[in-house]
């Protein structure tokens, strides 16, 4: 056996053992270059009382989540029920919501229909402060710790396995 | 009951492939003459099974049988009859099952057109394609059975993914599974070869018609994808460099090696162990191919819903069967010999030059297909390798294989001398340039990239021109032209057309990279906009109702100097059940240019951003892929593919002669 002919073979190995990783990895997980950065300010109308305004500062020195969501996305209403269930654990941080473009009249109408888990709820009519989130895709999760420092992002839905073994715990240990 | 019986057509397909595999290979190493012959019968019965149970899919979703869960993600009351029955292969599980269909098509006809050939060489083929029927009757139905019960059934189905409901789509992945898998053939030559250690200018012949097949459906698979994904995905673009389509195109670049190749160990016996190694490689690239789309490692707009298991056993299947085949290879390679010397300047190197750049492209598009995987895998960040990469190394590749398709076909076999050919060349080079100039220079710029791409284009047929009139200039008994015409072997007359397609198709690409104009306009109804000498008027915006969807259309008048050319009308579709936005583009085209029309996004005050888009010669892309696919034809009808009776004679006569085909 010549070893010229073994290289095709050497080749090969080399490609399975790349793919072989590569199963394990999700190429749609991007990480955000916001985690580990302060949260972009924002000030805007709050969605129930169009005259007040919200801004970041009134959250500093608490964790807080941020969820983005809409009356037009059909995933968010997927996770809905996990945060009007969240929100009434004991201990939960308080959760503001991001109506993102969306009309005023559309969120009330769906938050009165499914429930309404949030503190409070920022009203995002041309998707601003989305695009200063980086949200590319609703329903998406920030936490941000009491520093005003965003420290995860949930792309998507949040799971109750992603509520349990990765949000709860980091909760815990910003507020520890 | 139907899904039922469909799912137990399927199992009793396994047995018979198995056995297909086992007894057939098994007969032929033994030389048991009984269990040869039941190779053929097996083939035929696997078949039929698999045809039944594909047929038994198809009317679950004729009935539109939402009891299934297959069926009730893929289709929906409102979808129309003809893409029902596309939506057998509008998923993972349907287009395995097609795969599956296809696999089986091949492996009948090679039962079928096979009578000359040794039963011991037919049974180890039709033993290879029962083995790898088996791998993906496996996958089919521990990973993906397609007839999965849905209880309770669902009341309305989630409908067609909308980008698959288009005419292109409903024959796109036959055309393009015809080709992928037909590569299977080849490989199940090779191994065959290297399993009984003899392989010869006879086994090529053998082997070249069935390649050419594989690649005529692959090369019409990817052209009506591209075409496709012009007309439907709404931007204009052709060609996206997306881990699909590269998936598909990688096996293409290596196919056409390998149809060269084969070439060489037909006429001089020379070539085979590279030959073999690309016979292997091109079925290898398939199957990668069929991981990358359906196992999630890379993002792509084509990705199939994704389960860890798919991948997983897709993996373990393409080291089983590639692992194998190159194991086999390099123990058994030492054993098929080497072939004839040949000169440096001669047709065997022009050929070597072709493929050593083929698998150099193919190698450039594997390399940044899977480079994002790579740096991910070794934790080195997300990156994703666009377009400029592609086209900067792909094109760069492709001068130098344009350059010696130019050559190639006008050197003799074994040695030329280099001072002949130039002097028959000699014309052609300048003639070129010239045309190139002639082209940039009436388009009203001219530039170093069309330039470059145009001449050789022009160089192409500038040498197919000095090719056909050496053959038929009238000397010697015959001096008729046409008389002469019809002397030319059907196989060299194949490869000047598809030869002439390639150029036809640089021709295309060349004009449409360079001269293409676009422009992205706001207009509501009456409203009019200026673009390379068109004017488009807007007439109004109206709603339509489609069976599934609703849309908005616009109407716009393409005229020129005040006369109308054309009323075009895109849309924008809302498909009811998937609720996504689907572009429909409007296209006036005829071979000298298209004009675009699609519509963007909806603004507030009502009007619409509109798209359009003068692509110049667009038409020649896709031309000349039908050139190419034209010229394989003619290439299969050759009359030495249709004798019955082989000569088992080493090389035949004609092939000493200097006007051999290739």
């Amino acid at each position: 056996m010549k070893a010229r002919l073994l290289w095709p073979l050497g080749i090969f190995i080399v490609l399975v053992v790349f793919l072989a990783i590569g199963l394990k990895l999700d190429p749609r997980e991007v990480p955000s270059p916001l985690v580990g950065k302060p949260a972009p300010e924002f000030s805007a109308p709050a969605l129930m009382e169009p005259d007040r305004v919200i801004r970041k500062q009134d959250m500093l020195g608490k964790v807080w989540m941020l969820n983005v969501f809409a009356s037009w996305c059909v995933a968010c209403r997927e996770e809905h029920p996990l945060m009007v269930a969240y929100a009434r654990t004991s201990g939960a941080v308080p959760v503001i919501g991001l109506n993102y473009k969306d009309k005023r009249e559309d969120g009330k109408a769906w938050l009165s229909q499914l429930g309404n888990p949030y503190t409070d709820i920022v009203f995002d009519l041309d998707g601003r402060i989305g695009i200063n989130f980086g949200v590319y895709g609703v329903p998406e999760t920030f936490i941000i710790d009491k520093a005003g420092v965003i420290r995860y992002k949930q792309i998507g839905p949040i799971t109750p396995e992603a509520l349990r073994d990765k949000i709860e715990p980091l909760l815990r240990q910003l507020n520890a | 009951m139907i899904p039922e019986i469909g799912h137990l057509l399927l199992i009793m397909a396994l047995g018979v492939a198995l056995a297909q595999g086992v007894v057939s290979l098994t007969g032929a190493q033994r030389e048991n003459g009984a269990w040869m012959a039941l190779s053929r019968p097996l083939a035929w019965v696997q078949f039929v099974l698999v045809a039944l149970s594909f047929a038994c899919l198809t009317a679950s979703f004729v009935q539109l049988d939402f009891s299934v869960l297959y069926v009730a993600s893929n289709s929906n009351t409102d979808l129309p009859l003809a893409y029902r029955i596309a939506g057998v292969w509008g998923g993972h599980e349907g287009s395995l099952l097609l795969w599956m269909l296809m696999l089986n098509v091949w492996s009948v006809a090679v039962a079928a057109f096979s009578r000359s050939l040794p039963a011991v060489f037919v049974s180890r083929i039709l033993g290879v394609l029962g083995l790898v029927a088996v791998g993906f009757l496996l996958f089919t139905l521990i990973t993906s059975n397609p007839f999965e019960r849905l209880l309770p059934a669902a009341l309305e189905g989630r409908d067609l993914n909308p980008l698959l409901q288009d005419p292109g789509m409903v024959i796109h992945p036959p055309m393009l599974y015809m080709g992928y898998v037909g590569f299977s053939v080849a490989f199940a030559f090779a191994i065959a070869a290297l399993l009984g250690g003899q392989l010869d200018s006879t086994w090529a012949r053998w082997t070249r018609p069935w390649t050419t097949a594989a690649w005529i459906f692959l090369t019409f698979g990817i052209g009506l994808g591209s075409w496709w994904a012009y007309n439907e995905l709404g931007w204009g673009g052709w060609w996206f460099w997306d881990p699909v389509e590269n998936a598909s195109f990688m096996p293409w670049l290596a196919g056409t090696a390998l149809i060269h190749s084969l070439a060489v160990t037909e006429k001089r016996g020379g070539f085979k162990v590279w030959t073999v190694l690309l016979s292997i490689v091109a079925f290898s690239l398939s199957l990668l191919g069929t991981f990358l789309v359906r196992s999630g490692v890379l993002s792509s707009v084509h990705a199939f819903a994704t389960d860890p298991r798919r991948g997983l056993f897709i993996l373990a299947f393409l080291v089983i069967v590639i692992g194998s085949s190159l194991v086999l290879y390099a123990w058994r390679a030492p054993k098929v010999g080497l072939g004839q010397r040949f000169g440096l300047v001669s047709k065997e190197s022009m050929l070597l030059v072709n493929n050593m750049l083929l698998i150099v492209a193919a190698a450039a598009v594997l390399l940044g297909t899977l480079y994002p995987l790579f740096l991910d895998a070794m934790g080195m960040g997300k990156i994703s390798v666009g377009a400029p990469y592609f086209e900067t190394v792909f094109g760069l590749l492709m001068v130098p294989v344009m350059f010696a398709m130019g050559i190639g076909p006008l050197v003799r076999w074994k040695q030329d001398e280099i001072g002949g050919v130039a002097r028959r060349l000699r014309f052609a080079l300048p003639i070129a340039l010239a045309a190139a100039l002639l082209v940039g220079w009436s388009a009203g710029r001219i530039s170093l990239v069309a330039t470059g791409g145009l001449t050789l284009a022009f160089w192409i047929v500038a040498s197919i021109g000095v090719d056909l009139v050496e053959r038929l200039r009238p000397v010697g008994q015959q001096t008729n032209v046409i008389a002469r015409m019809r002397l030319l072997p059907r196989a060299m007359v194949g490869m000047m057309v598809a030869h002439f397609g390639v150029a036809a198709f640089a021709f295309g690409v060349a004009m449409v990279k360079t001269y293409e104009i676009e422009n992205d306009v706001k207009m509501g109804a009456d409203t009019t906009t200026e673009l390379a000498g068109y004017n488009f008027r807007m007439i109004d915006l109206h709603e339509v109702q489609g069976p599934n969807y609703k849309a908005v259309q616009g109407q716009i008048e393409v005229s020129r100097d005040g006369k109308l050319i054309a009323t075009l009308q895109p849309e924008k579709r809302i498909y009811r059940v998937q609720t996504n936005p689907m572009t429909e583009a409007a296209v006036d085209s005829n071979l000298l240019r298209d004009i675009y029309v699609s519509m963007g996004e909806q603004l507030p005050n009502g009007d619409w951003i509109v798209r359009v888009q003068y692509k110049p010669f667009i038409y020649w892309i896709w031309n000349g892929c039908l050139i190419m696919m034209l010229g394989g034809v003619l290439a299969l009808s050759d009359r030495r593919y249709r004798q019955r009776k082989s000569s088992t004679a080493e090389l035949p006569a004609q092939s000493l002669s200097s006007g051999a085909a290739v």
